[in-house]
């Protein structure tokens, strides 16, 4: 091996783009409030999906005091418990994880991370968020409507949804669907951008195998999100109609308070197929980006290049595409031919294999790396232990046989809040950790951060290991008062007590968050444009927080990949994706 | 669900043709420095809008695929009665294929730096495409005229709500044609004006293809060809 001075791409001119591409702002209104910046777009995305995330965790507090400690509050009917749970579901699902995942990371991080100046269609991506902001503020307003919210659960199943038994029937499902609606027409226009934004503005150097994997995430999620929100599209829509015009799409013939409904002939299965062809892609949607900002995060964390990058790459893509057959495999208990749930769960249980993968490959990044026990890399280690939780568990559920007598039982809510819930959580609270510091120039304190993890990674573990322990006993899920049965031991109760009370303290650990994030934005260490020495892009703008066009005059251009971490050799442990090469190591030169 | 499945096999097989010509064997680590060393794997070079149209383009694709696939489940139920197809429908058609032959004409004049057939193609493209939703409002009310009310059998259901998606299709592409027309109408340059006729004509050309699908569908006409895939299938 022998070490030449490498010149010839020393010189290479960076790329220009011309200035009058960028859009520019005129006045407060535009640069703050209508702008058309991905920054403050992602800033926006982020607050409000923060906002009506805060409502869904008081809904999860008013639910677990309910279970936790039956007919104590009189406040809480059964009625109301629907409602909250079938909020507190879609709220967490759509409105918080994919709108924070896609519309506040994919806008902040996609630009600066593939070394753009912004999203390609700006005004598009303004629009984006003004949709999605009206469609929480439908969602919001069904507190308010007569009737309430609709209670129908998150996956609205008909006929149910629609029926007068279930709370919400009035206003509440109508709004619920067209808050949904104007959801998917929101994310079109912010998913198009980051799908062209990442193929087609690109900086000079920047390969498809040169991505940080947060980018190859959110950018694979994009795409699945945009082609199955159309099922959840086209499922709102069909139910409107039977809703409001008494089409029979999904409602068969009923008989309700006596009374022979006008309905008849309609397919449930057909919406639960509709549902879920949307909703098992939806879990990817949501854990695709999770899995990309850990890898940066350990990889960060760890001073050590991440173990097995096009593995990881592959595993992605894989994953995306996989995704879009396994649906069924929610549907084990509606009646269908024993060969499809025997196709299913074989599906089902090869994107085991993808997703293990990425597990293996997280810890072999660890493993005799460099590692900091900072607040994202806790978060980042939390992620690992939870998801690898609840991935064991979905192997479980993904078999017929073993999935049947759980099905509807507490086991299915462990399961699904360790792998989708608690999870990327984890992951999203790391991620605000590490990118704070680009996004305001300042340090979140470290120990707030510390308490902050502790609490809600053991808490959250409290509150949901316990709970498979009810779903193996037989405990439904959705019940407002499990009442006595022979099943119902007294552990049982003691249980749901003791998962209340961690469900709060969890909960105000959360406050103890937000104030961290307010208190550091005014009184924080002031971080500097590198605080965690990373190599990816964004954190090599001119300026903290970036400016308007995030870089200079110039736009950087890119001579390696994103985790050249401990390069044996070099002078510091982290190389930049933008410092151009001094010298080449020559494999084969010597030999 | 076999149209909408049909429909992400066809998506996958374009992603990964594409992905396999971004060479996602290299190795990254062992590429520091290179720059262009590697035509074809740096950013695309077609126009993001035009990008941005194909990525939606899929996304319509897969909305319609799944009004299909949701068709086609819900036929095999035992209430299904078909509607008859009102003979106006033949007409819109023709006037819809129309204005997908005036959209191309404007296209061709726009490559030929024609502004008086770029104006008459757009003009004559609109005009046919309002006269195509006129056309299928009067259908509507032909139908419910005789008494096929949306919500009287799951066909008429289906008839309506499809249509309307089509007809909500094309009306934002008339919005994004009445934009071109202003681009004219301020006096564009040809070089200004061309993606954005093109780009208007992908659209239109997309929203005939997919009328004549929904229209052999609604019509009953591919129902042979639907069974011989089933058949096929099972």
């Amino acid at each position: 091996m022998v070490d030449v001075p490498y010149e010839a791409t020393v010189d290479v001119p960076p790329a220009e783009v011309a200035e009058v591409e960028l859009y520019h702002p005129k006045s407060w209104w535009t640069q703050y409030v209508f702008s058309q910046d991905a920054k403050v777009i992602a800033i926006q995305y982020s607050l409000t999906a923060t906002a009506i995330g805060l409502v869904a965790l008081v809904l999860s507090w008013l639910m677990r005091l309910q279970l936790g400690f039956p007919g104590t509050f009189s406040f809480i009917d059964a009625s109301q418990y629907l409602q909250f749970i079938t909020m507190h579901g879609m709220i967490m699902v759509i409105y918080l994880l994919t709108a924070l995942f896609l519309g506040g990371f994919g806008n902040y991080l996609i630009p600066l991370m593939v070394g753009a100046r912004d999203m390609v269609f700006p005004y598009v991506n303004m629009l984006s968020y003004w949709v999605y902001l009206l469609a929480v503020i439908v969602l919001a307003s069904t507190f308010f409507v007569p009737g309430g919210p609709t209670g129908a659960g998150w996956t609205l199943y008909p006929p149910q949804a629609i029926l007068s038994g279930t709370p919400g029937q009035d206003w509440g499902i109508i709004l619920m669907l067209s808050s949904l609606i104007l959801f998917i027409i929101g994310f079109t226009m912010g998913g198009l951008n980051y799908v062209v934004t990442v193929l087609q503005a690109r900086t000079r150097g920047m390969t498809l195998m040169r991505l940080p994997l947060t980018v190859w995430g959110i950018f694979t999620a994009t795409i699945m999100a945009l082609l199955a929100f159309p099922a959840l599209f086209v499922a709102s829509v069909m139910m409107l109609f039977d809703r409001l015009l008494g089409t029979s799409f999904f409602m068969p013939a009923l008989v309700e308070m006596g009374q022979q409904m006008k309905y008849g002939g309609g397919s449930p299965i057909l919406f639960q197929h509709l549902f879920w062809f949307f909703g098992h892609p939806e879990v990817y949607i949501v854990a695709l980006p999770a899995f990309g900002i850990v890898s940066d995060l350990i990889s960060t964390h760890a001073r050590k290049n991440i173990f097995g990058y096009r593995m990881m790459v592959w595993a992605i893509v894989a994953i995306g595409a996989l995704s879009f057959i396994v649906w069924a495999h929610h549907m084990y208990v509606s009646g269908m031919h024993p060969h499809f749930g025997f196709f299913f769960a074989t599906t089902t249980l090869i994107i085991a294999i993808p997703t293990a993968i990425k597990v293996y490959n997280w810890v072999l990044t660890l493993w005799r790396g460099d590692i900091h026990l900072t607040v994202p890399m806790l978060f980042a280690l939390g992620f690992i232990i939870t998801f690898v939780n609840g991935g064991l568990t979905g192997l479980f559920l993904g078999n017929v046989v073993v999935d049947v007598p759980l099905s509807d039982t507490m086991f299915v809510v462990a399961h699904f809040h360790m792998v989708m819930g608690v999870a990327p959580i984890m992951v999203v609270l790391g991620a605000i950790y590490h990118w704070y510091p680009k996004v305001t120039g300042r340090m979140l304190d470290d120990w707030m951060g510390k308490f902050h993890f502790w609490v809600t990674f053991l808490g959250a573990y409290l509150i949901f290991f316990p709970m498979h322990y009810l779903g193996l006993l037989g405990v439904p899920r959705r019940y407002h008062d499990i009442g006595e049965a022979a099943f119902i031991t007294p552990s049982v109760h003691t249980l749901n007590a003791f998962m209340s009370v961690v469900a709060l303290i969890v909960g105000l650990a959360q406050m103890v968050f937000l104030f961290n994030l307010v208190w550091s934005y005014f009184k924080g260490r002031p971080s500097g444009g590198n605080p965690w020495r990373a190599t990816t892009l964004e954190w090599q703008t001119p300026e903290t927080p970036p400016g308007h066009g995030n870089w200079g005059k110039e736009l950087p251009v890119v001579y390696r990949w994103a985790y050249d971490y401990s390069v044996p050799g070099a002078k510091e442990d982290f190389i930049p994706q933008n410092q151009p090469p001094t010298t080449r190591a020559i494999q084969g030169a010597a030999t | 669900m076999s149209a909408i499945v049909l429909f992400m096999a066809v998506i996958a097989v374009i992603v990964g043709w594409w992905l396999s010509q971004q060479r996602l064997t290299a190795k990254p680590w062992l590429e520091e420095g290179s720059i262009d060393d590697f035509p074809g794997t740096g950013a695309m070079t077609v126009p993001a809008a035009k990008l941005g149209l194909g990525v939606f383009l899929a996304v319509a694709t897969s909305l319609f695929a799944l009004f299909i696939s949701a068709y086609s489940m819900r036929m095999d139920m035992v209430d299904w009665r078909a509607l008859p197809v009102p003979a106006l429908l033949w007409f819109n058609t023709g006037v819809l294929v129309l204005s997908s032959v005036a959209m191309q004409w404007a296209y061709v004049s726009a490559q030929r730096n024609n502004m008086d057939g770029v104006i008459f193609g757009i003009c004559a493209g609109g005009a046919s495409a309002i006269i195509f939703l006129i056309g299928q409002l009067l259908a509507w009310r032909q139908l419910s005229a005789a008494g096929y009310f949306v919500a009287s059998n799951p066909a008429n259901s289906f008839f309506y709500m499809i249509t309307a998606a089509h007809g909500l299709h094309l009306t934002g592409g008339l919005v994004a044609l009445g934009r071109t027309t202003a681009k004219v109408w301020r006096g564009a340059e040809m070089p200004q004006l061309r993606l954005s006729v093109e780009l208007c004509v992908i659209y239109w050309h997309f929203l005939l293809l997919v009328w004549l699908v929904v229209l052999g569908l609604l019509t009953g006409w591919t129902d042979d060809f639907v069974d011989i895939c089933r058949r096929l299938l099972s």
